[in-house]
């Protein structure tokens, strides 16, 4: 088998301006570019601009296509999907967010210095440490 | 063996030795307690977390009119103005006018008191608003303007029940989540939260209150305060264990220094979800090592304080007394606690890290002769108990 066919998963984060939150991007990924799409969190804001934290699944090849025509639709892609951030400096490093992070994204990985990490690839923004941390550390950019 | 007045004289020549309270533990075990003893001049020890009973003395001057304030607000937080014209009160738990608090439960409770707190010691500008009677001698009946801490003839931290001995686990035992000042606890004991340095904290290191007292100096978030009683709630008569280490929440420090002087990183405003906000702080002690037996206190090590489990879905709230279960610190700090059978995850609210930290900094300050140790003015008391409130019958 060639590399081409091997398929990977990437994770996007798209922001649409006001003008395109009505196409049907998911659908002509899935349809066009035989993409298996994991959507993380979707939210339109009041000013009816779009942002959408994906994981996309397929050949590097589609991918590439899939992602060539979002952006051909003025639809801005962040691939280092920073939806939810972590405050290096605002972190007391107090791990009262550990045991509520279902993924280990959060963690702590030596238990001598106690020292809290974020690993933005393991985060499924699934926003429960933004309700636990007392210091306003963990935040969502949307 | 020692006296303060040698150790003093050796950390101002700059030749005093001073290990961190977690550093000590294995010096003790290489070199045997006898000759640690001979050579260890200073253990250093501290702590960061949520301590509610803090708040600040702050002193305006007079303004033009003169004015006599009776009710205050400090970037919308109520200040207490019972104390004279200019001298205000902020306490760290006061939320911020028009909070919606728990009315939408769990509330989010953005910003109180300690927030202010942070702003202030970070140098930020806040909020005056202030109303009056007026009088003869202070006319003045309203005020609005903005201040920063460099604008105050004084800001002084006064934190009347900080540095508690130990303290309880958190767990919920119900089928629904709570919130509480110990974190959010998942239904059926799912997670636990805990709040102290564990081997690291001040008076888990000197159980009985030997070197600390009235009077001791302090580090408090990075300036020199002092310990000026035994705090609120101070309960020395407890269950302790190993080395006469409580088990359960014992002695408290009332603690005051100089917010002017203070560190920004060391004083932080906390919002828990569902329970309300409050403020973090950094506070490091030495223990000065006047002998072997004293120095044995400073060994104590996680695995040997232990921590007593308590259900805050209702024997907390209740206060029917009863305990789940004991864990010890290394356990906790483990991320998982075994409790009769069950796996919970625990975490923490106090930094260990920051922790730390303050303990490292402290053990500089005193090997660089700037940070001198204090013979207490008067011992903290050793026997007293903590009484419930006392209600009317109805
Ligand atoms: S958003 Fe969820 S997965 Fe991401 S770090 Fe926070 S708790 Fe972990
Ligand atoms: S809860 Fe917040 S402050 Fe505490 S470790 Fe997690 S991110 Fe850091």
């Amino acid at each position: 088998m060639s590399g081409t066919t091997e398929k990977i998963t990437r994770k996007l984060m798209l922001y649409f301006p006001e003008c395109e939150t009505e196409k049907p991007i998911v659908y002509h990924l899935v349809k066009d570019y035989d993409l298996i799409i994991n959507i993380f969190r979707a939210r339109v804001t009041p000013e009816e601009e779009g942002y959408l934290v994906l994981d996309v699944t397929g050949t590097e090849e589609n991918i590439e296509k899939g992602t060539a025509f979002i952006k051909s639709l003025d639809i801005k892609i962040d691939t280092t999907r920073k939806g939810v951030t972590w405050d290096k400096e605002r972190c007391a490093q107090c791990g009262s967010c550990v045991p509520h992070c279902p993924t280990n994204a959060l963690a702590i990985p030596d238990r001598n210095t106690m020292e809290v990490v974020f690993n933005t690839e393991e985060c499924i923004e699934c926003l429960s440490c933004i309700k636990v941390c007392p210091f306003g550390a963990m935040k969502s950019l949307f | 063996m020692k006296t303060i007045e040698q150790i003093n004289e050796k950390i101002s020549s700059g030749k005093a030795v001073v290990l961190t309270a977690e550093e000590i533990i294995d010096y003790v075990d290489k070199k045997g307690l006898e000759q640690a003893a001979k050579e260890v001049d200073v253990v250093t020890t501290a702590t960061f977390g949520p301590m509610c009973s803090s708040g600040c003395f702050l002193n305006f001057g007079h303004s033009k009119p003169k004015m006599r304030i009776t009710e205050s607000w400090l970037d919308d937080v109520s200040a207490y103005a019972g104390i004279a014209a200019v001298d205000l009160f902020l306490g760290a738990t006061q939320l911020r006018a028009n909070d919606p608090a728990n009315t939408d439960y769990p509330g989010d409770f953005r910003f109180g008191g300690g927030h202010v707190m942070e702003k202030l010691v970070a140098g930020e500008e806040v909020q005056l608003f202030a109303l009056s009677y007026g009088t003869d001698e202070y006319p003045r009946k309203e005020l609005r303007t903005t201040f920063t801490i460099d604008d105050l003839n004084q800001a002084m931290m006064v934190n009347p029940r900080n540095c508690y001995q130990n303290y309880n686990v958190a767990i919920n035992a119900s089928d629904k989540t709570i919130y509480t000042y110990l974190g959010q606890l998942k239904p059926n004991m799912k997670n636990c939260g805990y709040s102290s340095a564990g081997q690291l904290s001040p008076l888990l290191n000197d159980p009985f209150y030997r070197t600390i007292g009235v009077g001791t100096r302090i580090w408090l978030a990075g300036a020199q305060g002092h310990v000026y009683s035994e705090g609120t709630q101070h309960s020395p008569t407890c269950e302790r264990g190993l080395l006469g280490v409580p088990s359960e929440g014992a002695g408290t420090l009332a603690l005051t220094g100089d917010m002017k002087k203070m560190d920004p990183e060391f004083i932080r405003g906390v919002s828990l979800k569902g329970y309300g906000v409050s403020l973090s702080v950094g506070v490091g002690i030495p223990i000065p090592i006047l002998d072997e037996k004293m120095l044995l206190q400073t060994t104590i090590r996680d695995r040997d304080i232990m921590a007593q489990v308590i259900d805050y879905s209702t024997d907390y709230p209740e206060r029917n007394g009863k305990v789940l279960g004991n864990v010890s610190y290394e356990e906790l700090k483990s991320g998982t606690i075994n409790l009769n059978g069950q796996k919970v995850e625990a975490g923490g609210l106090s930094s260990y890290g920051k922790a730390r930290k303050i303990a490292a900094i402290l053990q500089e300050e005193i090997r660089s002769g700037k940070f001198l140790v204090t013979q207490p003015i008067a011992p903290l008391p050793v026997e007293q108990g903590m009484k419930p409130m006392k209600e009317a019958r109805s």
